[in-house]
Order: C-alpha cells, then sequence, then structure tokens
C-alpha cells in the first residue's frame, strides 16, 4: 500500500508547483508581442549572417579563401589593421589616462570631439582625410614638398581605419582609467614610485581588461572600415585593398563565392572578438 | 635624537574648515582623533605629500618634506613616509609577496638582495603563509597587516596609519592592535595614527591629539584626557558623559540643572554655567525595584541618580558598555563579572548612581561666548 500513496502525495506536490508557475507566467498579450518581438530581431540579424554560409558549401568557402584576392586582401586587412590598433594604443592610452584622471576646463569639448568618429558617416572621415593630407590638402601639400604622398598609400588605410576605430578604444580606456581606485595610486606614490612608474605598474595593471577589450573592439571596427579607406586609400588591389574593399569589388564582378568567403571569415573573426571583449569585461580577475 | 622628529605646521583651506595645526613627534606614537571631517586625515595625507598645504613646514628625520616659504615640496615618492590606509590599499593584482615588494626599487637592489629584503618582512610580519595569497583571498586583520608590512619594506623616515583599527570586527580588532603595539614599539619611528574613536588606539598611543574643526583641542596622554578634558567637546569625544547646565551653590555641594532639567550634585566648586562630566566607569547600575527597597532613588545624600531603561548593552573587553535612556541619556561602563548584570538586557529599568565626587565640571565651551 506504501508505493502508491507516496506516488499520489508526490503528484500532488508537483500540480501544487504547477500551480504556483502556471500564476506567475501567465499568457498575456505582452508576453506574446514580446516574443514575436524576440524572433523576428533573431531572424533579422541571424538570417543574413547564416545565410552567407550556408549559401555555398563550406567546402567551396574555405577553397575560396585561397584564392589571390582573397589571400591579398587578407594580407592587407591584418597588416594596415594591426598597425592602425598599434598607433591608437600608443597614442590613446596616455590621452585616455588624462581624460579619465584629470578634471579640466574644456574636458568634456575634448572628449566629445574625441567621440565624433563613432557618429560620423564613414565616407565623411574619408573626405576629411582627403582634404587634411591629400596631395593639394591642407598639410598633405606641405608633405608633397618633402616627396611624401599619403592617399593610396597602406598607410592612408591604416590613417583611415584610425580615425574610425580610435574612439572605440578610448572610450573605453577614459572609463576604465577613471573607475581606478585612487588610493592604490597614492599607495604606490608614497612607497617610492614616481608618477610613470605608478602608471606602467598600477594604472597599466588594474585597467588591464578594459584596455584589452576596448582594443580587440577597435581592431575589429578597423578591420571592417570601408567607406573612409575607400574614399581616402581608394581599392588598390595587392596595396590598398582590404578584405571589405574585395567582398565590394568581387561582388561587382559576379565572383559571388569568393565575396562570401571572405565575409564568412570577416562575421567569424567579428564574433570571436565581440565575445572576447564581453569575456574580458565580466571577468575582471587578477589571475 | 631630535634629528629623528617629524615636525609638522600647517595652514590649509579646506572647503568648510580651515585646517591650522602645529605639532612635533619623537620616536613615539601619537593618537589624532576627531570627528570625521575634522581634518585628520587630510594631515596625513599633507605630510605624505598627496595634498599640498596652502602654508606651512613639514620636516621629517631633519629633511625637509615641505616648506612654503622655501619653496620646498618633495613628491611622495620622496618623503621616506610610510601611509597605511584603512582598508590597507593592497594592489588586487598581486600577490601578498609581491606587494610587500612593490616598494623595493629594482634599482637600488639586486633581485636577491630584494627576495632576501621580502622574506625577512613576510617572517616579521606572520604572514609567510600568505606569501603567494591575492589581498581578496586574506581576511581584513591580515590585509591590515600585509600593508603595514608593504610600508615597513621601505624603511620609512615616518609612519602614518590611517584608521588602522576601524575596518575590523570587535575580535580581530583587540588582536590586531596587540600585535600593532609590538611592532610599533620594535620599529620606534614617529608615529601617527589617524581614528575617530579613542577608544581604538588609547593603547597603542603614547600621545593623544584631539582634532575639531581643523584645529587640534587638546593634546596629552590618554590618562590625562580622560581625566581633565579640556573642553565638552574633547569629554564627549573620549567616550564621558557630558552634559551641559548651570550650577548654583547650595550648602556644602554645587547643584547643577542640567538642560534636561534634571538636578545632579557634585562636589567641585562652581556657578554659573559649567560641562558636567561623569566618567562611565564611576557609574553603577542597579535594579530599580532592588534600588527603591534599598532606599533609592529617593535623595541618598552624596549620590546622583538617574533612572531610565537599557538601549545598549556592548561587550568591551572585559567590561560592558551599556547605554541608558534616562534623562539626560547616560553610558555606564560596568564590569561583565559585577552582580546584577545578567539582568541587564534591553529594555530593563536600571537606576543610574554615582556619587557627587565622580561629578566633574568643567567651563562649557557651548555656553562660552564664540570667538
Amino acid at each position: 500500500m506504501t508505493p502508491p500513496a507516496t506516488l499520489s502525495s508526490s503528484g500532488a506536490a508537483y500540480g501544487s508547483v504547477d500551480v504556483v508557475y502556471g500564476a506567475r507566467h501567465r499568457f498575456t498579450t505582452a508576453a506574446a508581442i514580446t516574443g514575436i518581438a524576440v524572433s523576428v530581431l533573431t531572424a533579422f540579424v541571424g538570417l543574413p549572417l547564416l545565410a552567407i554560409f550556408l549559401r555555398v558549401p563550406l567546402g567551396t568557402l574555405v577553397a575560396q579563401l585561397h584564392s589571390p584576392v582573397a589571400r591579398d586582401a587578407l594580407r592587407i586587412s591584418l597588416k594596415t589593421s594591426l598597425t592602425a590598433l598599434l598607433f591608437i594604443v600608443v597614442v590613446g592610452t596616455p590621452v585616455a589616462y588624462l581624460l579619465g584622471t584629470r578634471r579640466f576646463r574644456g574636458r568634456t569639448v575634448l572628449v566629445t570631439f574625441l567621440e565624433l568618429p563613432l557618429v560620423l558617416p564613414p565616407a565623411v572621415a574619408g573626405i576629411g582625410l582627403f582634404a587634411a593630407f591629400g596631395r593639394t590638402g591642407l598639410l598633405g601639400a606641405h608633405l608633397t614638398q618633402f616627396g611624401i604622398r599619403i592617399p593610396f598609400t597602406w598607410v592612408a588605410v591604416v590613417m583611415a581605419q584610425a580615425f574610425v576605430a580610435m574612439p572605440f578604444y578610448v572610450r573605453q580606456a577614459i572609463a576604465a582609467f577613471a573607475s581606478m581606485d585612487p588610493q592604490l595610486l597614492a599607495a604606490s606614490r608614497t612607497l617610492g614610485m614616481g608618477s610613470t612608474r605608478t602608471f606602467l605598474r598600477v594604472s597599466i595593471p588594474l585597467a588591464r581588461q578594459s584596455l584589452s577589450a576596448g582594443a580587440a573592439l577597435a581592431w575589429a571596427r578597423a578591420l571592417g572600415e570601408f567607406g573612409a579607406t575607400a574614399l581616402f586609400a581608394g581599392a588598390l588591389a595587392g596595396v590598398t585593398q582590404t578584405l571589405p574593399l574585395a567582398i565590394y569589388s568581387e561582388f561587382g564582378a559576379t565572383h559571388l563565392d569568393v565575396a562570401l568567403a571572405m565575409s564568412a571569415l570577416l562575421v567569424a573573426v567579428s564574433f570571436g572578438v565581440l565575445i572576447t571583449a564581453k569575456l574580458l569585461l565580466r571577468f575582471q580577475t587578477w589571475v | 635624537m631630535a634629528d629623528e622628529r617629524l615636525e609638522v605646521e600647517l595652514r590649509h583651506h579646506l572647503g568648510r574648515i580651515d585646517l591650522d595645526v602645529r605639532f612635533s613627534v619623537g620616536r613615539e606614537t601619537l593618537a589624532l582623533i576627531g570627528a570625521s571631517g575634522a581634518g585628520k586625515s587630510s594631515v596625513l595625507l599633507a605630510i605624505a605629500g598627496l595634498l599640498r598645504p596652502d602654508h606651512g613646514r613639514i620636516v621629517g628625520a631633519g629633511r625637509p618634506l615641505f616648506d612654503s616659504q622655501q619653496r620646498v615640496d618633495l613628491p611622495p615618492e620622496e618623503r621616506r613616509v610610510g601611509l597605511v590606509f584603512q582598508h590597507g590599499a593592497l594592489f588586487p593584482y598581486l600577490s601578498v609577496a609581491q606587494n610587500v615588494a612593490f616598494g623595493l626599487h629594482p634599482r637600488a637592489r639586486s633581485k636577491r638582495e630584494r627576495s632576501e629584503r621580502v622574506g625577512e618582512i613576510l617572517e616579521r610580519f606572520a604572514i609567510a603563509e600568505l606569501a603567494n595569497s591575492r589581498p581578496d583571498r586574506i581576511s581584513g586583520g591580515e590585509r591590515q597587516r600585509v600593508a603595514l608590512a608593504r610600508a615597513v619594506a621601505t624603511s620609512p623616515h615616518v609612519l602614518l596609519l590611517d584608521e588602522p583599527l576601524s575596518a575590523l570586527d570587535a575580535v580581530t580588532k583587540s588582536r590586531v592592535a596587540a600585535e600593532l603595539s609590538r611592532t610599533l614599539a620594535d620599529l620606534r619611528l614617529p608615529t601617527i595614527l589617524v581614528s575617530h574613536d579613542l577608544g581604538d588606539v588609547a593603547g597603542l598611543a603614547d600621545r593623544v591629539a584631539v582634532m575639531d574643526e581643523g584645529r587640534i583641542v587638546q593634546s596629552g596622554t590618554t590618562a590625562e584626557l580622560l581625566r581633565s578634558p579640556a573642553s565638552g567637546f574633547v569629554a564627549a569625544f573620549v567616550g564621558t558623559n557630558f552634559f551641559s547646565g548651570v550650577a548654583t551653590r547650595a550648602g556644602g555641594v554645587t547643584e547643577v540643572t542640567l538642560d534636561s532639567g534634571a538636578i545632579v550634585e557634585s562636589a567641585a566648586a562652581a556657578t554659573g554655567p559649567v560641562g558636567v562630566i561623569v566618567q562611565p566607569w564611576d557609574i553603577t547600575l542597579h535594579d530599580t525595584a532592588e534600588a527603591s527597597a534599598a532606599g533609592l532613588p529617593s535623595a541618598h545624600p552624596g549620590q546622583n541618580v538617574l533612572t531610565g531603561s537599557v538601549t545598549s548593552v556592548a561587550p568591551r573587553g572585559g567590561t560592558l558598555r551599556v547605554s541608558v535612556a534616562s534623562l539626560p541619556p547616560v553610558v555606564a561602563e560596568v564590569s561583565a563579572e559585577a552582580p546584577g548584570v545578567d539582568g541587564l538586557s534591553r529594555g530593563a529599568m536600571v537606576a543610574a548612581v554615582w556619587l557627587n565626587a565622580a561629578t566633574m565640571l568643567v567651563p562649557d565651551d557651548a555656553a562660552a561666548p564664540t570667538e
């Protein structure tokens, strides 16, 4: 007699849990609208990305990455985007430190100014760079006298990328430096470390993870740069033609497979960068 | 010996208050106590070089660290002033051993000398077993010890400790205080402890200076301060009972009508506005039923009685600090072994009793004309 009794009592217990759950998650119109919205948005973002991988067989994608156009574009993209990142980190870090740790007149104006490329159309950035550094540009005219020509060189690509990607790193770095515990900096000073040593031995380690996350995001943005590069550096195959520009030109030349292969690569890299940045920021451990 | 002194003289406008202090510390420990906002921490920051005073002069171990007239202002890293922050300010990304090694310059010592020095310090502060731990994995008391060890490792000429015990729980506090006392005795450096609670640092300090609104209002040994607080502020601050009232002579005793309306008697002579001080340990507590049976609270000659309910009972070492909601409220410190203390729970009605001879009278600064 005992087993059935046990069964029925546990059944009753589950039943009561169901009642409680049902009451809390009652079907409502609001829930329905939310559900539909989630589905629509996920499909809207997911389908195009998925389509890149499903349009042609995966084997074809991998094979097309070995085509000369794709290989050149990948090489140029890596070289320029990493150079741009190096420039951003070397120049952006001290600037972000100043903006994150000091309050001075005109600070907000300066921060806003440095954030401008975030919202500026890339084509405008390209025109601006051209007007400044072009052959007859503001500064370019003087550079020409010394035989220095920037437009349509790989340096132009780096400049276009650095221009649009810089705010991604600098914003993150300002926030990281602003959130440092001032007592740790003070402690370092009283322990005999000057301001430079304190910067290297305390500020940088404290901000390390945020800086890495910012650098990852800036690199992804540089890697994907199109508009400013097209205007200021052109799309010379083997010289200034980065992956996004190569995708555009291959698409125009109806070489869809190559364009898809390079797109798939950029999707994978961007996804990896975003995940890495999120993990870096979530697990700010000191190990 | 004069060379080892820390001499401080500074004036600084600090928001709401004007800091104006002058003192000197030999190979001893000075406790700087005061309410938050009194300017204690600013004094420490100025000595460490983290705050630049408007005017003044700071000399440490014979070296001018700051002199507004001579335009001397050494940066913190050149002052050889060790500063230990309230929560330790340990570098979270470094192990305990790396924290201790932080201030040992690679240029000044070889790698081997540095690791020897770190080992020696870790041993001396009994933190060797924590060497590889991260600061977030050790207790508050241990963090405090590591922070002190880190400061001492750099061989400072002056040691400053900001609220060294405030962040610790009661049990840890007494243990850390005992350790700190031994360490400071060993170091024999000019040391300044800052605290908002005299009880925390009374046992550590050779001298105590009470700060209020940017000024040192009294300094002396702990006993001197407790025995004869120079003002109502100091009395209130050092944890004694302080009331203000008006004294009149009546027969052989002084009767003081307190602001609350209660009348207490004192053996001391005074008339006019006065401050009344009663030390918590001079007060005994009695069950009200018992007290009336013994003839209390009806005026027993030579005794003062205030009745009220117990609002809190806090153990402090071997004594209990009992707050009574009488009019005015009083604080009594009774031995944990005293008869009848078992009945001292919150809400119990008690009579707080002290002798007229224990009622001290001081000039009341609250009633004094303002400067």
